[in-house]
């Protein structure tokens, strides 16, 4: 090649050429394009405003007798309310935390010992366990019990045994007064 | 296409057209005269059968889409009016319910054909991975459409499948969010499914043709698995294939109208013909049935991996690529490779039973230290044995193709077949089910293991050591003697 057509290309004698950095160039910007097209467009999929909105819900606990359940939904999820009776308080807080699978003590799941409150979604693959209805099956721990795959929760709502992770969440909430609470 | 001297048509419309986009003539090409091996046997019907089955979805499917909302509110209403109101609406629904079920049987046939005659094998490794995409994009097509009716199979079904992709660490949880649109699963989910279960159909449609281009480029495997070496192994594809793919269609058909018209529920689940309810899971839930092998498996993992059962199956496979796979061992010799054997499987042993029993005093046995929990184990295995598909051309680098000549693979891949289909049995059954007092998941986990072992430990040894039987000399000689052999019994 001759030197004018070194020149006419701006070749450099590092071997790069102005045709090499702009296609660089232009490949550059189509990515950025691209890039920045493709994280609103995923991003749409989120949980959109109005399903956000929905993400607060006040619960009247006041005809919930001791020893009986709730369940209310939540974001799409029912959450289990349970008024637990002295025994059942007793017995969630004298497990050795050590033990568990997801060592969590009772207090740190409870505002009031007297109220659980939790997702009722397995933390397996996501089914209803049983266990809020008095005839319904309860588990070997008092809490309840997951059909789907065995998982059985005690009446902290922790994972107590089968292939379940971790223990029923606790979903952000507060007291609002004596018998109502705000979920989320 | 199109630059290549052209033949030309005595019908002055059909020429006009092919002078101009030579479709007539590739469609000859192709279809016509394409030169096919003489020796097929019904088994090569399926691939033909499996094209029927699509082209069945898509236009039952479109127009069942004209009839259907999705919305949580009226989405299993409309399917009720479809099944009641809409003319004709009980027939387009049971051709498409049903059909997806013969489009599995008629793929897992095919696939099944495939690995029998060893069509996954060189030159043909591209012509696999399409049909195992074309697999993949079916799995998920199929249960997007499974959760369209919104029926309590469909709910249950979608929160559990979803959620297996929560045992992704860190990104898990927010991976679903995304998937949902929400906090659980719900309307927003129920259209972006229809969305891409309209769309899947028309993906699948284009590997489609990859998958023919690329068969079209090798040509065809046989029973006999030997390469076409002349004019005289083949027959033109019409009018002797067109022909009898034609009667294995109709044949196939017949069966499948017989569950159309006399048991259109008979593959399903009676509990999608109640409404999706948020509040109450079913007691048993269970996939459709071309799932319950994978989902077996999925259930199968009932354990952590802890710290000690991963190293001891990273020594098993360093002793698996270095003595199983490599044909020379590279870096060890034989007495060091069966120390660390050793090592590796009482590593893995020592790490099941510490995970089995909690109350062992083990640093870094517990559950919550194990890097692979029991779920993301499931998961991982699910994938994984969909996986061994895609890389089998890989690990079975036997020089011959076809079962017929290598008794050996023919029996281990017999008894895979047969566990397969014990691992579908397997997955029908509830999680706590059991069989004298043994939980039916440790069966679950032997026959995992053997589909795993087939894979990775058996067709590589095969590969090295199996002498198989001597192959014919071509496929014109292989007809003629069997034909010789019958007229020598006529006469």
């Amino acid at each position: 090649m001759s030197a004018g057509a070194n020149i006419q290309n701006g070749q450099h004698d590092d071997g790069e050429t102005r045709r090499g950095f702009m296609q660089m160039l232009a490949g550059a910007f189509g990515a950025v394009g691209l890039g920045a097209f493709l994280v609103p467009a995923v991003n749409s999929l989120n949980p959109a405003k109005d399903t956000l909105a929905l993400s607060t819900v006040e619960v009247d606990l006041s005809d919930v007798p001791v020893g009986g359940s709730k369940t209310v939904m939540w974001q799409g999820k029912p959450i289990f309310i349970r008024h637990r009776t002295a025994e059942e308080i007793t017995e969630a807080e004298d497990v050795d935390v050590q033990t568990l699978t997801d060592k969590q003590t009772d207090e740190s799941r409870v505002e009031k010992p007297e109220w659980l409150v939790v997702v009722g979604v397995c933390t397996h693959l996501g089914c209803i366990p049983q266990g809020q209805k008095t005839t319904d099956n309860h588990g070997e721990f008092g809490g309840w019990f997951c059909s789907c795959h065995g998982s059985q929760y005690d009446t902290s709502g922790r994972i107590r045994k089968g292939p379940a992770p971790k223990n029923l969440a606790v979903p952000p909430y507060k007291f609002v007064n004596d018998t109502t609470i705000k979920i989320g | 296409m199109g630059n290549h001297p052209r033949e030309q048509f005595d019908n002055p419309v059909v020429e006009w057209v092919d002078s101009r986009l030579p479709i007539f003539t590739i469609l000859n090409k192709e279809y016509g005269v394409f030169p096919t091996p003489k020796n097929f046997n019904y088994f090569w019907n399926f691939g033909a059968i499996a094209m029927f089955m699509l082209v069945t979805m898509i236009v039952t499917g479109i127009i069942l889409a004209m009839h259907y909302t999705a919305n949580v509110n009226l989405a299993f209403d409309s399917v009720e009016r479809i099944m009641r109101d809409v003319n004709g609406g009980w027939l387009l629904r049971y051709i498409h319910m049903n059909g997806a079920s013969f489009f599995f049987i008629a793929v897992y046939i095919h696939i099944f054909r495939g690995m029998y005659y060893g069509s996954y094998k060189r030159p043909r490794e591209l012509l696999w991975i399409l049909g195992m995409v074309i697999f993949l994009l079916m799995m998920a097509t199929a249960f997007i459409g499974y959760v369209l009716p919104w029926g309590q199979m469909s709910y249950w079904g979608a929160t559990v499948i979803t959620n297996l992709f929560s045992a992704i660490p860190y990104v898990g949880e927010h991976i679903v969010t995304l998937m949902w649109g929400g906090f659980a699963v719900d309307n927003p989910t129920l259209t972006r499914f229809f969305a891409l279960h309209y769309l899947l159909p028309f993906v699948i449609f284009a590997v489609v043709f990859l998958h023919i281009w690329a068969l079209h480029v090798t040509g065809s495997n046989n029973p006999l698995g030997i390469d076409v070496k002349g004019p005289q192994d083949t027959i033109p594809f019409n009018p002797y294939y067109t022909m009898k793919d034609f009667f294995g269609l109709i044949v196939f058909v017949m069966i499948y109208c017989m569950f159309i018209f006399y048991m259109p529920d008979a593959l399903g689940h009676s509990d999608n013909y109640i409404p999706a309810n948020p509040l109450s899971t079913p007691a048993h839930i269970v996939p459709e049935w071309y799932f319950l092998p994978f989902y077996a498996m999925l259930r199968a993992i009932t354990f952590n991996m802890n710290v000690y059962m991963l190293a001891g199956l990273a020594l098993l496979a360093v002793v698996l690529v270095e003595f199983v796979w490599r044909h020379k061992p590279k870096y060890l010799n034989a007495p060091i490779g069966f120390l660390i054997f050793a090592a590796g499987g009482a590593l893995a042993l020592f790490g099941f039973l510490a995970d089995m029993n909690q109350d062992w005093e083990i640093p870094m046995s517990a559950a919550e230290v194990a890097p692979v929990p029991a779920k993301l184990g499931g998961v991982l295995t699910m994938f994984g044995s969909i996986a061994m598909l895609f890389i089998m051309p890989w690990l079975d680098t036997h020089p011959i193709r076809s079962a017929r000549f290598r008794p050996l693979y023919k029996a281990t891949f017999l008894l895979l077949f047969v566990l397969f289909v014990a691992l579908g049995y397997i997955g029908s059954q509830p999680a706590d089910a059991n069989v004298a007092g043994i939980p039916l998941s440790v069966f679950g986990l032997a026959l995992t293991g053997y589909y795993f072992g087939f894979f990775l430990v058996i067709l590589p040894l095969l590969s090295r050591f199996e002498k198989g039987r001597k192959l014919p000399l071509s496929i014109h000689e292989a007809v003629l003697a069997k034909k010789q052999q019958f007229q020598g019994v006529s006469a």
